[in-house]
């Protein structure tokens, strides 16, 4: 049991950890102290002046993210004393700043209108000065945009280049009152991790370009979920817009936030998972097809009874099935069940495709681009049973051993490229289910529209053996079912 | 605070007023008082010993309907000195709207200091209430309902859909805009 000091907040008696501030005991009991420069992962330099506090038989404010509590201590947050240190530390960050809320992207979730609407704001300011005008609009990188006049100078995002993605673009240029943030000159801001000084942002100063008046804040929907860019299972809450589909350019995916994690991501996400959603509403399938011979749209039961008898046409030994990292535990369950417990089938391919190996480094990407590769081992898939690998099995079509491909979620056409279209066309029976089209779509026999990561709940093991549960966010498209109940569909009928 | 329950005492209601012949009759002297008052009105205005009329009917469709001064008619936006709408889409009136019939996308204003401007402004006065709640919550004073055009119809739904160029046409020139 580690050592606890006891004080008094507001009336209210606390254990701090050892070697706790004040604002970080407040905080983990949830009590809130205005601040805008703590940051737990980003330090406490004290610049903001936002979390002063009244001590008994302390002469002066003090600031409680500095502050480290004494036995017995007695601090005050909330009385007339300190919320006036507050709000005129508040004022002070208000003197340039060009409370242009409406045209804000932040509005709706910025540290300055919680705090003004929460009994601290001076609804009259002090300033008779005009206000100075600094950089607006300014492209920092592809990915964040700042406005300089928004700026409350409380460094987080300096802090964050320099500390966590160790890439140091921004800086801190002139002082006192034409202090501002800035690239270095030079530099640009384009670090595999650049999204995370938005979130950090308090205020509306460093912004997505991407988001960028796109939908008001207010508008979106946040789910818990996980990331499915690669194997780190990082934690994030997706933002979705369907209320108002005018907006975001009709797409139901707005933006990705990372999710506090201590164990897998902290407070951080890459920008490959953050912007590399993109393409989540493109090319999505919706309707249960056969395309060959002739093409028709089948009910999930016709096309379980069709295709359930076409794997059953030949051995299975001449059958191959392929597999994809996206599958969910749930999915690999119900897919072990069908394909080798009900078909016995020999060949699989799960290895991942060549461009869903990437990079790697020390904060949080992996190698592995698949998500769920360790949930296909729980059921024997990298285990017990190898894959193959993606020469191997194009070998086997050409030799004429294999007659029938499950894919699941997999785009051979897009690894063998032309030649895939012609080992493709030699085969007896191709199924293809997953959520898009790809380019395997348009060869298959028969196309299964199965639901993506956001409409779908289920759980993903990450490479560190973490289960992780995501939510549903968003509604199939069409008739678009999870993989398992496909599989079990098809399973219910051989 | 903790709503209690309490019960409405009706007045007991005596024989003259169960035959409801007095508020008949009541309801009649209102109607020949304004009559007479109204042809007093008017005979004097003949005679020369008065300027305003007394009430009078207004062939509406071929003579125009004088609206109040308040009267809330379809939206309409006004414009910058440069022509562009002040709408700096900031959708605090899409927010507010009880109705849900304003659409508005944005995009990037070439004016720095503006930021953002609409892209397209689109109002469903087919699904509008007139409440003029926009008009409250409007920050630039870009939107307003006082141009007193109240002929709004269409023969197909989408008709009714107003957009940016229509919105931003002042004063009415007769009939929808196509």
């Amino acid at each position: 049991m580690a050592k606890t000091i006891k004080f008094t907040l507001d009336g209210r008696v606390i254990e701090a950890r050892e070697g706790e501030t004040v604002l970080q005991a407040a905080t983990r009991l949830g009590l809130l102290i205005p601040h805008y420069c703590w940051h737990p992962a980003l330090g406490n330099p004290g610049n903001c002046r936002m979390c002063n506090v009244e001590v008994e038989g302390a002469p002066k404010a003090l600031v409680s993210c500095r502050l480290y509590p004494k036995e017995g201590m007695v601090a005050r947050s909330a009385a007339p004393a300190p919320r006036r240190w507050q709000s005129a530390a508040l004022e002070f960050h208000l003197v340039d700043h060009p409370l242009d809320c409406p045209v804000c992207d932040q509005s709706g979730e910025c540290g300055l209108q919680d705090y003004y609407m929460n009994s601290i704001g001076r609804y009259r300011s002090s300033m008779r000065d005009n206000k100075w005008h600094m950089g607006k609009r300014m492209v920092l990188g592809p990915h964040i945009m700042l406005d300089q006049e928004r700026c409350i100078m409380c460094t987080r995002c300096t802090r964050f280049v320099d500390l966590i993605s160790k890439s140091h673009e921004l800086g801190i240029f002139g002082r006192g009152h034409s202090q501002v943030i800035d690239l270095v000159p030079g530099r640009v801001l384009d670090n595999p991790y650049s999204g995370c000084v938005a979130d950090v942002c308090p205020v509306g100063a460093l912004t997505d370009r991407d988001f960028r008046f796109q939908v008001r804040v207010w508008y979106l929907d946040w789910t818990d979920s996980i990331c499915p860019g690669c194997s780190r299972g990082c934690n994030i809450s997706a933002h979705t817009s369907t209320r108002r589909p005018w907006q975001n350019k009709g797409l139901r995916l707005a933006r990705v936030k990372p999710r506090y994690k201590p164990e897998v991501n902290g407070h951080w996400i890459c920008d490959e998972g953050r912007y590399g959603f993109l393409n989540y509403d493109s090319d999505r399938l919706g309707k249960v097809m056969r395309l060959k011979p002739s093409a028709e749209e089948l009910s999930w039961e016709a096309a379980a009874a069709e295709v359930s008898s076409a794997l059953r046409r030949k051995p299975a030994e001449g059958l191959a099935v392929m597999a994809s990292g996206r599958l969910s535990n749930e999915d690999w369950q119900a897919f072990q069940k069908l394909f080798l417990e009900k078909l016995n089938v020999r060949r699989f391919l799960f290895a991942p495709e060549p461009d869903q190996v990437g990079a790697e480094d020390e904060l949080l990407r992996r190698r592995d681009k698949a998500p769920n590769l360790e949930g296909g081992k729980a059921v024997g898939f990298g285990t017990r049973i190898a894959s193959m690998s993606w020469d191997s099995l194009a070998a086997d079509i050409e030799a004429g051993k294999v007659w029938g491909l499950y894919a699941v979620d997999r785009d051979p056409v897009k690894v063998w490229d032309q030649r895939g279209h012609e080992l493709l066309e030699r085969l007896d029976l191709l199924v293809y289910q997953g959520p898009r089209k790809g380019l395997t779509g348009e060869l298959a026999h028969y196309r299964l529209p199965a639901t993506d990561w956001l409409e779908e709940k289920g759980h993903f093991t990450n490479f560190q053996g973490l289960v992780q549960p995501y939510r549903q966010a968003l509604k199939p498209l069409g008739a678009a079912k999870p993989d398992w109940a496909i599989f079990e569909g098809l399973a219910a009928r051989l | 605070m903790a709503m209690l329950p309490f019960s409405v005492i009706r007045p007991r209601q005596g024989f003259v007023e169960r035959t409801y012949l007095w508020e008949a009759l009541h309801g009649l002297i209102v109607t020949f008082r304004h009559l007479f008052l109204n042809l007093g009105r008017h005979l004097l205005r003949l005679l020369g010993a008065r300027v305003a009329p007394g009430a009078v009917t207004i062939q509406y469709p071929e003579q125009p309907a004088v609206l109040g001064r308040r009267a809330r008619a379809r939206h309409f936006l006004l414009r910058r000195a440069d022509g562009f709408p002040r709408c700096t889409s900031c959708l605090l009136c899409e927010t507010i709207c009880p109705a849900k019939c304003i659409h508005i996308t944005a995009e990037e204003s070439p004016d720095v200091m503006v930021e953002k401007r609409a892209k397209s402004f689109d109002i469903d006065l087919g699904l509008c209430v007139f409440c003029g709640h926009c008009v409250e919550a409007c920050p630039c004073d870009a939107i307003h309902m006082d141009v007193d055009q109240v002929e709004l119809s269409s023969y197909t739904r989408s008709g009714m859909i107003w957009s940016l160029p229509a919105l931003m046409r002042g004063k009415p020139q007769g009939g929808a805009p196509s």
